[in-house]
């Protein structure tokens, strides 16, 4: 019960119109406090299926998944997005920021959303922004940054709550390699440093090299996970701060 | 609390992205509540003036014509021959209990002149009563009294208009002026009442003593003939009786056959007056369903422009979902987007009706009327078409599936 994710016998079945898609078949899994985990898979083998389980926006057909011992089964949309409000972390792909809202306020979103005080909002907010390294930039707005400071903006997003995990999405897929180097060693820095568990898909093996346990999936299971007993170190500007 | 106000701020901001298409979507309301206003405004003020008629008439009034007469085949009409006398009307008070004043009327035209100016308008002889039966007052100078009709005494009371016109400035208490070619004293000035009904300048009169104008303005073959009787009855709800009471009374007091025609005529113009009230309720109501229709229509474009805002933002509600929002908070988000855009169009509706209004009735001389009531209405009309069609594409946008509105592109 220790294990702050349990997953037992997963399995999701789509159907769409007559046809039924096994997306997830019985898949197993614990994550322990912590991890920083890269989930690697050809598109269509299940692995951002099994993200949007982890998180809290879909529902599994069968199987359990417990987070910190919470089940998301016969759970009300409202009682899920609480969950997802205090316990996860969301980095996407798209960066998924809102547009003319500026970072302070992307980042102050999920503070909202739980109610928090104006003011302590904004400083919650600064605090994490400062933790990816945009101190003085909480007022440009998405369109004014670029492609990786965005990323970071979102980063300070999925933090502000100071959830249990962090779920990232292809987080480095709309950028470049060294920006990509950038994000990953600040994802490094929260996993060594706050002692944040991050769950992340990718499809690049570059860019799962730099976390410490590998999983693959294939056509809705899991084939492969093995540590990765010495993860590159990401070298951004991030350490410089 | 915290969050209703987040709600507030980020549909402010959504309305303030778009000023143009927030300024168009708000115009249909504006027009709307716009119209609502000016339509009441118009009809409110149209029941008023009948309402101010009929109170200027006086209450509950009954009037006994003398008949029409028969000339070589051709019919005048009413009042051309007196064929009502005084005692038709002291019979009318004594034997009919619910009548409460009767003022006997004999007037014509006449050339009235003060020094060197001169005027012609209406003389009636009439008593006393006929200030009480119509409600009217004196703004200066004593009334006559049973001595003067008695003794038919040459004074006079004066409307304002001729007033106005013979005196200019003078106080006309005191002074004598002449009627035809008789010397009269004004005693007393009537005070303004007004057009009638008919448009008619009721200012633009004289009173005599019934007897003096008999006697020395317009003498008669037949003396006590007079040409109207007034005759105030005692309730509104007795005034159906009294009319048929007089009818009858007046017909066995001229010894008028079954099958023969009245030699006079017996009107109820409160009654007349009543039904043109009725009229104007219902132009009112018309007029305002017209007006609300038109708001309905805002409230349609309200609807479509959500429904698209709420498409557009498809992502935009799947990140708020993903980071916590809760179906409420979706909803009210927008709800609150659809209500400030009809609130705001309500208030400046508002602002525009009153402007309207001002300018029909400057252009065309109609009464209007805004009254407190109307404004509070339209805002609060503009409040539930923003609530009602706001609601759906709302409604809509909670229910978006988290994953696929992030998936949105």
């Amino acid at each position: 019960m220790d294990s702050l994710i349990q997953v037992r016998d997963l399995v999701k079945v789509y159907s769409l119109g007559e046809v039924e898609v096994q997306a997830l078949r019985s898949v197993s899994l614990s994550v322990e406090r912590g991890e920083f985990v890269a989930i690697m898979g050809a598109s269509g083998s299940g692995k951002s299926t099994f993200m949007n389980i982890l998180g809290f926006l879909d529902q599994p057909t069968s199987g359990r998944y417990l987070l910190e011992g919470i089940n998301g089964e016969n759970l009300s949309r409202d009682e899920l997005a609480e969950i997802r409000n205090r316990k996860i972390g969301f980095v996407f792909q798209g960066f998924n920021l809102l547009s003319r809202t500026s970072a302070l306020e992307n980042v102050e979103l999920p503070l909202t959303y739980a109610g928090t005080q104006s003011s302590k909002r904004k400083e919650m907010a600064q605090k994490a922004l400062s933790e990816v390294g945009l101190k003085g930039r909480e007022h440009h707005h998405p369109s004014q940054l670029s492609g990786g400071e965005q990323q970071r903006v979102a980063i300070a997003r999925a933090l502000v709550n100071q959830p249990s995990i962090l779920l990232a999405d292809e987080p480095t897929g709309n950028l470049d390699s060294k920006t990509s180097e950038e994000i990953m060693s600040i994802f490094q820095r929260l996993n060594r440093e706050l002692g944040i568990t991050i769950i992340m898909i990718t499809h690049e093996p570059d860019i799962a090299r730099f976390a410490k346990r590998n999983i693959l999936f294939r056509d809705g299971k899991i084939v492969d996970d093995h540590k990765n007993s010495a993860p590159t170190i990401a070298g951004g500007r991030s350490e410089l701060k | 609390m915290t969050r209703l106000l987040a709600s507030l701020r980020i549909a402010l901001r959504a309305l303030m992205v778009n000023k143009m298409r927030s300024a168009l979507t708000m115009l249909g309301i504006i027009i709307g509540v716009g119209a609502v206003i000016a339509m009441v405004a118009v009809g409110s003020g149209a029941k008023r003036r009948i309402a101010e008629q009929i109170a200027s008439m006086g209450s509950n009034l009954i009037i006994v014509l003398s008949g029409s007469s028969t000339s070589g085949g051709l019919r005048f009409g009413s009042g051309t021959v007196p064929t009502l006398t005084v005692d038709d009307g002291k019979a009318i008070l004594n034997e009919i209990p619910s009548v409460r004043y009767v003022a006997p009327v004999l007037g014509g035209g006449a050339q009235v002149v003060f020094g060197n100016q001169n005027w012609s308008t209406i003389v009636n002889g009439t008593t006393p009563e006929f200030l009480e039966i119509r409600d009217w007052f004196l703004s200066s100078g004593r009334s006559f009294t049973q001595q003067d009709i008695d003794g038919a005494t040459k004074v006079c009371l004066l409307g304002k208009t001729v007033v106005d016109n013979l005196f200019g400035g003078i106080d006309p208490i005191g002074q004598i002026i002449r009627i035809k070619v008789v010397p009269f004293t004004v005693i007393g000035v009537l005070a303004p009442k007004g057009q009638s009904t008919q448009g008619q300048d009721q200012d633009d009169t004289i009173m005599v003593p019934l007897t003096t104008a008999q006697k020395k303005l317009f003498g008669m073959q037949f003396p006590g003939m007079v040409r109207v009787i007034m005759v105030q009855a005692t309730a509104p709800e007795v005034m159906k009786d009294a009319e048929s009471q007089i009818n009858d009374l007046l017909r066995q007091r001229h010894r008028i056959q079954p099958k023969q025609d009245n030699d006079f005529s017996v009107r109820n113009l409160t009654e007349i007056m009543s039904t043109q009230e009725q009229a104007a309720n219902v132009m009112t109501l018309f007029l305002g369903v017209i007006a609300s229709i038109s708001l309905i229509v805002g409230g349609i474009g309200i609807m479509n422009i959500m429904l698209v805002s709420v498409t557009e933002r498809t992502r935009e509600i799947g990140i708020r979902m993903a980071v916590g929002a809760k179906r409420w908070d979706i909803l009210f988000q927008f709800l609150i987007e659809g209500l400030i855009l009809s609130i705001l169009g309500g208030i400046l509706g508002i602002g525009i009706g009153m402007i309207g209004t001002f300018i029909v009735s400057s252009f065309t001389q109609w009464p209007t009327l805004i009254s407190p009531f109307a404004i509070l209405l339209a805002f609060f009309s503009s409040g539930v078409v923003g609530v009602s069609f706001g609601f759906y594409p709302a409604w809509k946008a909670s229910l978006l599936n988290p994953i696929e509105a992030l998936r949105y592109e």
